[in-house]
């Protein structure tokens, strides 16, 4: 695949965005899943693909050259404020959010491709993730978006960690939890909307979650936690596009299914050295 | 340090907290004890800003609570500290740097000298050796102490800890005390202990407060213990039998 990567543009364009992709969506997952918001990516990637859906139909009817992904990721932006809303509006309740975005999202794509008259491949791509689908428009655009989320998170990691380890002290401390909030919610939007071209917007959530499960089991502490979070992204990433690249699979399913064997390994990893010390503390 | 005045509070149509007027005086360890649901939690968030009095007013430091910005110089240990996720994967140093966040301020990076006062922090609590052990795999007593490691870390004036021994056995409780103590003659810090364990409380407080909505006795703890049961069970609104710790 290295000779094909140099050779072809649409090949390198994947790969390189992959890798950046291998990076944000674990970090954010992260703090998402300390925070017990697993299903929140799943809600707006059902929001993003109502605006794929929204962009292919002002392509299709309209001729309106505006790549889709921009407008997914509006949509994801506006899900995430609106799921923030909810939030507040259901505070007993906050889980609510997640089922009326997630189902309000898929309504909405209904809703557009039957006004398109249905698509083809694009949006299998979109569902499914595709190694030809990266531009070098998408990936110059991915790229510009996922170095303004890198940074942005290390601005404000220590506001972030306190805020998801014990909010009720972080607020008492000073920190304004309500923006910082919002400010979490819109780069999950922003890494979910630029994720999908690799992993689709079916598989999105379990690029932030998977690798992150696997990390939890053998981390000590979460800086260390976030380091093999994005080491097991990025090695899910790198074979899952290969193996997709090889068999002609859409790159989400490969992607997840290496994911899923890491967890598996660390499972059995941190029970085998349970075990182990066990044993030895019996000596 | 803490003054309130004639400080009223409700929940929808329930009075919580009312007329309530103490100070708690520079150096001072304060107890707050009194029945459950009689304001004590609601009183700390009052003092704390995350709710406002309908009467009264608060003073801290000296400033109207709403003109009051120096929120590092108070310090404080939550109920909810015991019940935090116990599978969060972070070390006892990430969770005691939580305590300098807002003191270091945003898009500030923590500096050598930052690390070297979280690390003192953690030795003031005794739990050097723990320093890089995930926060769950801790006992509940050493957990708590991390905890008041976290608040200390952005050097206090004022310490409030809202029942934090609940859950923890009696040794742990009696080394807690002790560390309270130090903390309170040794460095000066101001101390409000919310709690419902009188006995091993009146050994070390300087100052009790009864509360039940209204306050109904502020002295210190000889006078607290000479009370009779009867006088007891008229703050607490049912019969209270007093038991004393003998060592």
């Amino acid at each position: 695949m290295l000779a094909d990567i140099i050779q072809f543009d649409f090949l390198r364009n994947t790969f390189l965005t992959g890798i950046i992709v291998g990076i944000i969506a674990p970090l954010l997952g992260t703090f998402i899943i300390v925070r017990r918001l697993s299903l929140i990516a799943d809600a707006l990637s059902h929001v993003t693909l109502a605006g794929i859906a929204f962009g292919l139909l002002l392509e299709k009817k309209y001729m309106v050259t505006l790549s889709p992904l921009y407008s997914g990721m509006a949509f994801s932006v506006m899900g995430s404020i609106f799921i923030e809303k909810l939030r507040r509006v259901y505070q007993a309740y906050q889980e609510l959010a997640i089922p009326i975005i997630l189902s309000g999202g898929v309504g909405l794509s209904v809703i557009f491709i039957s006004l398109a008259d249905g698509f083809n491949t694009d949006l299998f791509n979109y569902l499914f993730g595709s190694v030809s689908a990266v531009s070098k428009n998408d990936f110059l655009m991915i790229t510009g978006i996922s170095i303004v989320i890198m940074i942005v998170i290390t601005l404000f990691y220590k506001e972030l960690f306190s805020l998801s380890f014990d909010e009720e002290h972080a607020t008492v401390s000073g920190i304004h939890a309500k923006w910082i909030h919002l400010l979490f919610i819109v780069l999950t939007a922003l890494v979910i909307a630029v994720s999908i071209r690799i992993v689709g917007v079916l598989l999105v959530s379990a690029l932030m979650t998977l690798p992150v499960a696997a990390s939890m089991r053998i981390a000590k502490g979460f800086k260390q936690m976030i380091g093999f979070s994005i080491a097991f992204g990025e090695i899910a990433v790198i074979i899952g596009l290969i193996s997709g690249y090889y068999f002609s699979i859409p790159p989400g399913g490969t992607i997840v299914m290496v994911a899923i064997i890491i967890l598996l390994l660390s499972i059995s990893v941190k029970r085998i050295t349970f075990r182990t010390q066990r044993k030895r503390d019996r000596k | 340090m803490i003054t309130m005045k004639d400080v009223s509070f409700h929940y929808e149509n329930k009075d919580v907290l009312k007329n309530i007027n103490f100070e708690i005086p520079r150096g001072a360890f304060m107890g707050l004890v009194g029945p459950n649901g009689g304001g004590k939690t609601t009183l700390i968030k009052l003092i704390l800003g995350l709710l406002k009095p309908d009467k009264g007013d608060i003073f801290l430091f000296g400033e109207p609570i709403h003109k009051f910005k120096a929120w590092n110089k108070i310090g404080f240990v939550s109920q909810k500290s015991n019940s935090f996720n116990k599978g969060f994967p972070a070390t006892v140093y990430e969770v005691v740097s939580m305590g300098l966040t807002a003191k270091i301020g945003y898009f500030k990076f923590p500096t050598k000298r930052h690390k070297q006062k979280v690390l003192h922090a953690i030795d003031q609590v005794g739990m050097k050796e723990y320093t890089y052990e995930n926060i769950g795999n801790l006992s509940g007593g050493q957990q708590q102490r991390v905890f008041i490691a976290r608040s200390l870390v952005s050097e206090p004036e004022l310490l409030i800890l809202d029942e934090p021994t609940v859950g923890v056995d009696y040794e742990n409780v009696q080394r807690f005390y002790e560390l309270l103590h130090d903390l309170n003659t040794k460095k000066n810090i101001t101390l409000l202990l919310v709690t419902h364990d009188t006995g091993t409380m009146t050994e070390y407080a300087t100052d009790i407060v009864c509360l039940n909505q209204t306050l109904h006795f502020h002295g210190d703890p000889e006078a607290y213990c000479s009370l009779s049961e009867t006088e007891l069970s008229k703050f607490y609104g049912h019969p209270v039998n007093l038991v004393t710790h003998e060592h």
